[in-house]
């Protein structure tokens, strides 16, 4: 849930993607390196247009083509399967040196966790990609702070997170995780700074594990949850009530730029 | 081999988890022994140790997601006199860690029980990433391993006290939840020592883990047809019970395995090459066909895959069909 947002983002006003078309050879590629969050990518995909929005209850029903885990020969529009923890960076990394060396001119985005940042395979792959300087790809780390048996800073800290990827020869941006305009302000600079120094990026986002809903949010166990249909009752409403308040917001700000004028 | 080793009647579900029963049977033997350590992958909360971590928090270690790095540190804690026991999915605990268990464990001779949780299909929605059909079949190939996967919740306590007065490098596959119970409580294992839990001599059912429960059920439909099936639960499958599986190749003739695991490598092989050097006879494997999983439920992937006593009963009647026409 951590990462609703910045998946919004990144369909909606950042990758050049084609629903009709999820092979395109020069789209953008997303890999999601935390693949248990397939569900949260599901729901981007359909609203993108790749499936239909119905295909989202088949989610880990039997026979279904929405598995738990991220699987590119079950479902359109995911382009590495992932869901062993440490693997997708490397995956992503593969990808963003085969569209260079191919000469094209996209991008690799690459979403981990900040527990998955424990694997030791992460950096093997961090090192590689700034040795080679590769300035098309961009790799996202939701820090919620907690992984799957707590808080992170209590299972094996991951320091400074800044410091540590400066220092392994990535360019950082930092964003709130919350807000989709810091956001897309940190994705599109990431592009462009990549570009104009000649390296990879990371961009910590800071975010809270449950995001945008608060019973999760506050829950002590929340790596996974039995969700009644009341609570996903609760859950929309809250979605909703925030949805219509920036919509308000969003208003005023016009009627307040037309008054400027 | 142990002949009709307490084996229940009545078959019921387990009232509570496998790994309740097991976490249990860890924190008793602690008691006995300072040297157990828990060693956990930020998975303790599926593993169902946090018990352990409450009863001995000075000798359970969660290292947070580094799979590698723990089985290569139980190796080297295990060198100092630890003895570690390291929990992870199945996949995890075999694939993701197969360099650090053949050369920082099994090649230098430490002293390391490593614990792969959800056995094949028993790893239903998280799917095909987390669904070992390959574990016992790697890890047999490394020279040393003792590998072995017990039927139920009764084997756990003798299992776990086994690991820990046996010096070597163990590996225990289970299905970390509710299984069915075979045995009563007085039944007695033996790690290398399968169990005849039905005497028979028209085909003998080789069976381990889950695969227990459908091979007494696919006996007791084959009964219903006059065919009289001896069932045995070879729970290790390294070192192979030899003898135990000529003694079932001389009595029936014919032999069905049965694995929650692909048959490429796994106790179908491992049957196979006993059979094929001391006794040939007709054999076939219930198992996985060489392919991956995916998500649903336990049922619906043990019909997938076939894995049901039905199953079980074709490839009897198939191998007896043959032993017939030799
Ligand atoms: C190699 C591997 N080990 C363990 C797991 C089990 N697992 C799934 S999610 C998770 C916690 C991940 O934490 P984090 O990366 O912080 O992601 P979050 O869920 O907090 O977004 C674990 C241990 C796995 N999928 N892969
Ligand atoms: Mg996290």
């Amino acid at each position: 849930m951590s990462i609703c947002e910045v998946l919004a983002v990144l369909y909606e006003g950042v990758m050049n993607v084609d629903p009709g078309n999820p092979q395109k050879e020069d789209r953008d590629w997303l890999v999601l390196s935390k693949g248990h969050c397939g569900p949260a990518l599901y729901s981007a995909l359909a609203y993108k247009g790749y499936f239909d929005i119905e295909l989202l209850n088949t989610l880990n029903q039997n026979g279904t083509s929405l598995p738990s885990h991220c699987d590119r020969l079950k479902t359109p529009g995911i382009d590495l399967s992932t869901g062993s923890l440490g693997q997708g960076i490397s995956l992503g990394i593969g990808a963003a040196l085969g569209n260079k060396m191919k000469g094209l001119d996209n991008y690799v985005y690459i979403i981990i966790g900040d527990g998955e940042l424990q694997e030791g395979q992460v950096w093997e792959g961090i090192q590689f990609a700034a040795h080679r300087k590769l300035d098309n790809m961009i790799l996202i780390v939701d820090c919620n702070k907690r992984q799957l048996d707590g808080y992170t800073n209590d299972i094996c800290s991951t320091f400074d997170l800044g410091v540590k990827f400066s220092a392994f020869g990535f360019e950082v941006q930092k964003a709130d995780g919350k807000d989709c305009g810091d956001i897309y302000r940190a994705l599109m600079d990431s592009k462009q700074i990549s570009k104009s120094i000649g390296k990879p990026t990371v961009v910590l986002l800071d975010t809270q594990k449950g995001q945008g809903c608060s019973f999760a949010e506050i829950a002590s166990f929340n790596h996974y949850m039995v969700v009644t249909e009341a609570m996903a009752e609760e859950a929309i409403c809250e979605v909703e009530r925030r949805l219509q308040k920036a919509l308000e917001k969003e208003q005023t700000d016009i009627e307040k730029e037309g008054q400027g004028r | 081999m142990t002949r009709n080793n307490n084996v229940l009647i009545d078959f019921q579900p387990d009232k509570t988890d496998m790994r309740v029963h097991y976490c249990n049977a860890l924190i008793e033997e602690a008691g006995r022994n300072d040297k157990i350590l828990v060693i956990d992958v930020d998975t303790s909360s599926s593993m169902g140790t946090k018990p352990f971590y409450k009863e001995y928090p000075d000798r359970a270690i969660n290292c947070g997601i580094m799979e590698a790095h723990a089985a290569g540190m139980a190796a080297g804690l295990s060198a100092t006199g630890y003895v570690p026991y390291l929990h992870a999915f199945g996949t995890f605990a075999s694939r993701r860690v197969y360099d650090q268990l053949f050369l920082s464990c099994a090649y230098q001779d430490l002293n390391v029980k490593i614990i792969g949780a959800d056995a094949g299909v028993a790893a239903t929605s998280n799917g095909g990433t987390h669904m070992p059909f390959e574990d016992m079949g790697i890890i047999r190939n490394i020279p040393g391993m003792i590998v072995f996967e017990p039927a139920d919740a009764v084997m756990l306590p003798y299992a776990v006290r086994y690991m820990a007065e046996t010096y070597g490098n163990f590996y225990m596959r289970y299905v970390r939840r509710k299984t069915m119970r075979i045995y009563d409580e007085k039944a007695e294992f033996s790690i290398g020592k399968a169990n005849v839990l039905r005497e028979g001599n028209s085909i003998a059912i080789i069976a381990c883990g889950i695969m227990v429960y459908e091979s007494l059920r696919a006996a007791q439909m084959l009964a219903e047809e006059g065919i009289n099936a001896m069932v045995i639960d070879m729970h290790t499958i390294k070192p192979i019970d030899s003898q135990a599986v000529i003694d079932a190749a001389k009595c029936c003739g014919a032999i069905v395995t049965a694995e929650n695991h692909n048959i490429v490598n796994g106790l179908g092989s491992a049957v196979s090459e006993v059979v094929c050097e001391n006794f040939p006879i007709p054999l076939e494997r219930v198992g996985v066909n060489d392919t991956f999983g995916e998500v649903g439920t336990q049922d619906y992937l043990m019909e997938k895959y076939g894995l049901t006593a039905r199953d079980i009963c074709i490839k009897a009647k198939k191998a007896i069909g043959r032993r017939r026409g030799m």
